[in-house]
């Protein structure tokens, strides 16, 4: 069974029609990268997916849940998937440790003892385990940035959206939080990343899908799409960011 | 008629300005606890709610402190309110402080960046613990100094008392000196006390800002 469907998804902002009609399904495991250019409504489908934003017509089933932005349903939707945001978006007035443990603690009830080693695993998983105690305005932005993927990961969901997490770093420090990604698309983790990395997309991921105007314009393994696009809006697309 | 010395000038001026920073502390704590209630009203995600504390807000922001003493002194009178001048103007300078402090502090939560919100949402935190793990503590820091600020215009604001008959400071003053007929000396002193009430005050909250922005830096 898919993890992700998303059918015939709608979203309006007041007049603007963002997404027309998407439709969209994502197995346990697959590596999906979703690319297009600058306002064809990427993050606003990504938004759609966790229900940071509403949609108007359509629905989006995640892990057998129906998304809505109803606060109940997020927080159960919070179990099956996170988040990672462009501006990594860590909690300043914490430490990395419990910007961590946060979640798991109000949430899943985790003790404090084990929330603690929650969080150290976590963390050697982005390796940053010797930053447990440290503020977020201490960390270079690479590392804020694997903070906050540890901090998703602490909710051991099964999906993670990554809305460009690497656009925001310097480039010398985007290969680490890159790296990151890989070692858990090895560890068959879902991922759905909007990313303007085409070698990532190319060598990591298994799908790309392209969107143009609000929809899916065209999409299938990440190889062969990136190798020999059909329409002429990607091929013009890859051609522009290569 | 007796004979004022300047040092019976100075202390009664003295023994009054308890007066105004009794009134200043009880117009303070009152406009804190009405303000962070408005406070919590206005970032409340009710429609009705928020219209409440907007009116409230303009009606408090928007007219003259002295006219809501006047209303809370001669008007609750007419009602058949029994109200003394302290009674009338800790109310009013309640009331008149919660609106400005709560209008600062929705300031203050309103300019945390909206990834905090949605960083929460997405860990599964909901509305009340979003508030008390994330938002308010970022807002309490950045709420001092504007907070502290504010509290000069509080002390100031305890002169107007003088009008409706409460004898602090100002009001003090202006008998001295119906008594002495020396203005200079009286009105002089009667500044230089609110001076030094209000100096550490701003340079408090100066410093408190400055210090904020250094930390703000290193972010
Ligand atoms: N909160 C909002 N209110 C109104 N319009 C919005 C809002 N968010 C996005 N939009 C509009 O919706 C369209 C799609 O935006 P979206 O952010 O999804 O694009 P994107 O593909 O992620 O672009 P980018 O590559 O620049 O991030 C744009 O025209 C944008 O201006
Ligand atoms: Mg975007």
């Amino acid at each position: 069974m898919s993890l992700v469907s998303v059918r015939d998804v709608h979203k309006y902002f007041g007049e603007l029609h963002v997404l027309k009609g998407i439709d969209l399904t994502i197995n346990a495991g697959e590596v999906v990268s979703i690319i297009g250019r600058s306002g064809s409504g990427k993050s606003t489908l990504l938004r759609c997916m966790n229900g940071l934003e509403s949609y108007e017509q359509g629905a989006i089933i995640l892990d057998g849940m129906e998304v809505s932005t109803d606060e109940f349903q997020v927080r159960k939707l919070s179990h099956s998937v996170g988040m990672v945001f462009q501006s990594f978006n860590l909690f300043p007035h914490l430490t990395v440790g419990e910007n961590i443990m946060l979640a798991p603690k109000l949430i899943k009830r985790v003790g404090k003892e084990e929330a603690k080693k929650l969080a150290m695993e976590v963390l050697e998983k982005v390796g940053l385990a010797d930053k447990f105690g440290q503020y977020p305005e201490k960390l270079s932005g690479g590392q804020q940035q694997r903070v906050a993927i540890a901090r998703s990961l602490a909710m051991k969901p099964k999906v993670l959206l990554c809305d460009e997490i690497t656009s925001a770093l310097d480039p010398e420090l985007v290969g680490d939080v890159l790296k990151v990604l890989e070692q858990l698309a090895a560890e068959g983790m879902t991922l759905i990343l909007v990313t303007h990395e085409m070698n990532f997309a190319r060598d990591v991921g298994d799908r790309v899908v392209f969107m143009h105007q609000g929809k899916v314009h065209e999409t299938g393994d990440a190889k062969e799409v990136l190798a020999n696009p059909q329409t002429p809006e990607l091929q013009q697309f890859i051609g522009a960011v290569l | 008629m007796s004979q004022f010395t300047d040092w019976d000038i100075l202390r009664n001026l003295l023994l009054a300005a308890r007066w105004t920073v009794l009134l200043s502390l009880i117009a303070f704590a009152g406009g804190s606890i009405v303000g962070l209630l408005l406070t919590f009203m206005r970032i409340s995600r009710r429609r009705s709610l928020i219209w409440v504390t907007r009116i409230y807000i303009e009606i408090f922001q928007g007219t003259p402190l002295l006219m809501q003493l006047f209303i809370a002194f001669f008007g609750l009178g007419l009602l058949g309110i029994d109200v003394s001048a302290w009674t009338a103007a800790a109310l009013a300078l309640t009331l008149f402080s919660s609106a400005f402090l709560s209008d600062i502090w929705r300031g203050c939560v309103e300019s945390l960046p909206k990834g905090q919100w949605e960083a929460s949402r997405c860990l599964g935190l909901n509305y009340l613990q979003t508030m008390r793990y994330i938002i308010l503590p970022q807002a309490l820091r950045i709420a001092i100094p504007p907070t502290v600020g504010f509290s000069v215009q509080i002390v100031k604001g305890t002169a107007l008392a003088s009008i409706i008959g409460f004898v602090e400071l100002t009001k003090a003053g202006t008998m001295l000196n119906n008594a002495t007929f020396e203005p200079f000396k009286v009105f002089a002193l009667v500044a230089l006390i609110y001076f030094l009430l209000c100096y550490p005050l701003s340079r408090a909250s100066q410093y408190l800002e400055e210090r904020l922005n250094v930390a703000g830096k290193r972010a």
